[in-house]
């Protein structure tokens, strides 16, 4: 029986814990440059990618390869899709081609669940739509366990376009698991609709955002949602929204800053936090390759 | 013409006979052996019997997109569904704008000779909200009714001539209300379940604005209007107010409307895709209560059959609509009158009520009327098997629902036109 990983939401709270304390190995294990493993000798990668995002492609290929998998890499151009190749198409062709693990990116929502209906390999979720990202989330975890040592009984705050976010969503189901407390704030413009009954608590102010929480994680802003009008500017967002130094003294102390980047620079995060310690969102970025060895360690064994 | 001789149906709660010839009711009551002579029989122990259905909203997709549907298959699926009339949309390929589509639509379906189908035509060229159809050429090839369902009609202007210019030849217009600006790029209804599942929503305001300005029209003209497949509880308030004032507004829903909430979207089930989206539980009840005091005039199906390969995609591809003759009867028999919400006449008035709106006569239930009629049997439970559908289009998120209300004759102008068969159930 293949197994998925599709989304954060009903995961079981053990599988996350040992996912993230085995996270916490290979992180280190990366860091002292021991990279070379043989789990996944043999296995092929494919990643499918029909939204452009490096980082997400690089860290999913960086760490299949550390595993010692062959990578395929896909882009899927937009105007193969309007060509007619449907997601069926393209995954019964991998499929044939004997893939171990398809890695998908979609601008639509629930389409990597879609995939994996159609296909033998195990279909991990590289972000879909405004659904799930739970690598993004797993990596987020890992790194708040490794600076309070869990994640039970933390606070963390989400700010920003959380209408849009699927980081924000996975970090809920993710943090909720854990027995973490959620707290989300941003324009009126960008909550979702119905959000006080999804589990986290929405704030009415942004000093409430920042007051008692552990974590603080800013979301990037689309410049596409300014275009439409959600917010006015960049500039009068990150005057009401942005993450600086004068808010962050209402956090607790030894409070962290979170960004699943790349930041815009002076809107969701003021310039002045750039060089802060507690912004960590480079240390993120070597979770991330850990968080997806440890996913495919797991599954692999599955 | 055939006769037929129909024993011991249950009509208004008491056991009757009936007996039909020349198309039309000859007498209901005791009946005498001798004026049975050479009728077919129908055994209706146990079975109802209630004017045929009329629906006022179907896509029968002909001409142009056979492959979901055609005119033969959508009448057959009428028929199975206790349907005696119904009316089409124009959104074929190419649209039914003119008089000669609407010409062939009826030639067509007099050839099939099943239910009775009655086009509707487009309200403005192409579908493009840009300029009047031939709307009086339409209804003199046999139109009943305009509309640009599937495309709201944006412009205020545009919908204000269609009003007035149809007025005088007494034609329905239809409105689907839908503003697109509000509605945007959403799937699905606005509200936790989307947010969840991370789909763009559609708020129940794209729809509230349009039926909100055709009222403020209709009232201003003094004409009527008719609004299609209400979704939304704020929908139903606004036609109860203007209904009060005497606006002349009629509106129907759909069985996806007080059968099911946006729940049923969950797992990305792009069967319960469909615009207007199927909403929340107080939407639900607000559309029964709607139903229950009147202000809804109509049940109809929005009967839109697709391919398997246009429900099989990712949520967002995929078509909006769902197959609903086959089940309209037994949905609305289920959630409405087993509950208690309405009685079977007024169900049935409901499922019957599109006639007068549009202007053409239906069955009735006395002596000398129309022999469109449909005999149900509502004790047994069964279940939907959508692959069971007499329609090309399976698509439907009821597959599978356990239901009371079996259509098991209809009789359309006094002939037979559909017995279900016991076996193919198996």
């Amino acid at each position: 029986m293949k197994r998925d990983f599709l989304q954060l939401q009903g995961i079981d709270p053990q599988f996350l814990q040992a996912l993230l304390d085995r996270t916490q190995e290979l992180e280190r294990a990366i860091v002292r440059g021991e990279t070379h493993r043989r789990v996944l000798d043999g296995k092929s990668v494919v990643t499918l990618f029909y939204e452009n995002s490096t980082r997400t492609r690089c860290s999913f290929e960086t760490a299949a390869k550390f595993l010692g998998a062959q990578v395929v890499n896909v882009s899927v151009a937009n105007s193969s899709v309007q060509k007619g190749e449907t997601l069926e198409d393209t995954a019964v062709t991998l499929d044939r081609m004997r893939a171990d693990f398809i890695v998908v990116r979609h601008a639509m929502s629930g389409a990597p669940a879609a995939l994996a209906r159609y296909v033998r390999a195990s279909v991990v979720n590289g972000g879909d739509g405004l659904h799930a990202h739970p690598t993004q989330a797993l990596l987020d975890l890992a790194t708040m366990q490794r600076h309070f040592g869990g994640v039970s009984g933390l606070t963390v705050a989400i700010i920003g376009d959380i209408k849009h976010s699927r980081v924000a969503r996975s970090n809920l189901y993710g943090l909720q698991a854990l027995g973490a407390r959620v707290k989300v704030y941003g324009p009126a413009t960008m909550m979702p609709a119905g959000a006080e009954r999804m589990g986290w608590h929405v704030c009415g102010s942004i000093e409430e955002a920042f007051v008692g929480s552990d974590v603080v994680m800013g979301l990037r802003i689309q410049t596409e949602r300014q275009q439409c009008g959600l917010i006015p500017s960049a500039g009068e967002y990150n005057r009401f929204y942005g993450i600086n130094q004068a808010r962050m003294q209402l956090a607790n102390p030894g409070a962290i800053v979170m960004h699943p980047g790349p930041v815009n620079r002076g809107v969701e995060i003021s310039r002045d936090m750039f060089g802060d310690e507690r912004l960590v969102k480079d240390e993120q970025v070597t979770f991330g390759v850990a968080a997806r060895m440890a996913l495919f360690e797991a599954l692999a064994q599955a | 013409m055939s006769k037929i001789y129909i024993v011991g149906a249950l009509v208004r709660g008491k056991q009757k006979d009936v007996l039909i010839e020349d198309g039309r009711i000859v007498r209901i009551g005791k009946i005498r052996a001798s004026q049975t002579k050479g009728a077919r029989v129908i055994d209706a122990d146990g079975l109802t019997l209630l004017p045929a259905f009329v629906d006022m909203h179907v896509h029968l997709r002909e001409p142009g997109l056979e492959y979901k549907e055609d005119i033969a298959t959508g009448s057959a699926a009428a028929v199975a569904g206790g349907f005696g009339a119904v009316c089409c949309m124009p959104n074929t390929d190419p649209v039914t704008d003119n008089a000669y589509i609407v010409r062939y639509i009826v030639d067509r379906a007099r050839e099939v000779d099943l239910a009775r189908v009655y086009p509707i035509g487009a309200i403005s060229v192409g579908l493009r909200g840009e300029r009047l159809a031939e709307l009086g050429k339409m209804q003199q090839a046999g139109a009943v009714a305009v509309s640009d369902d599937g495309q709201p009609v944006s412009s205020a202007q545009l919908m204000r001539l269609a009003l007035e210019y149809a007025a005088p030849t007494g034609l329905c217009v239809i409105s689907h209300c839908e503003d697109k600006s509000l509605a945007a790029d959403g799937v699905m209804n606005e509200g936790l379940v989307a947010s969840e599942l991370g789909l763009k929503g559609i708020p129940s305001a794209a729809e509230d604005v349009m039926i909100a300005r055709d009222i403020v029209l209709a009232e201003m003209l003094g004409t009527r209007v008719h609004i299609a497949h209400v979704s939304t509880a704020s929908g139903v308030q606004l036609i109860r107010e203007a209904k009060a004032r005497g606006v002349r507004v009629t509106c129907e829903t759909c069985p996806h409307y007080f059968a099911a909430t946006d729940e049923l979207v969950r797992g990305y089930n792009t069967y319960a895709k469909v615009n207007p989206p199927i909403r929340t539980e107080s939407d639900r009840m607000a559309i029964i209560r709607g139903l229950q005091d009147g202000t809804i005039d109509v049940i109809a199906t929005d009967h839109a059959p697709h391919a398997t390969f246009e429900k099989e995609l990712p949520f967002p591809q995929a078509a909006n609509g769902i197959a609903g003759l086959e089940t309209s009867f037994a949905l609305a028999y289920t959630a409405l009158v087993t509950t208690g919400y309405l009685t079977l006449d007024e169900l049935s008035d409901k499922m019957t009520g599109a006639a007068k709106i549009v202007g053409v006569e239906c069955g009735a239930l006395q002596a000398g009327a129309l022999a469109d009629l449909t005999l149900v049997d509502t004790q047994e439970s069964y279940r939907i098997c959508a692959s069971k559908f007499v329609s090309k289009g399976k698509n439907t998120p009821f597959d599978g629902r356990e239901v009371y209300g079996r259509v098991r004759y209809t009789i359309v102008g006094g002939e037979l036109k559909y017995t279900y068969a016991k076996e193919t159930e198996q």
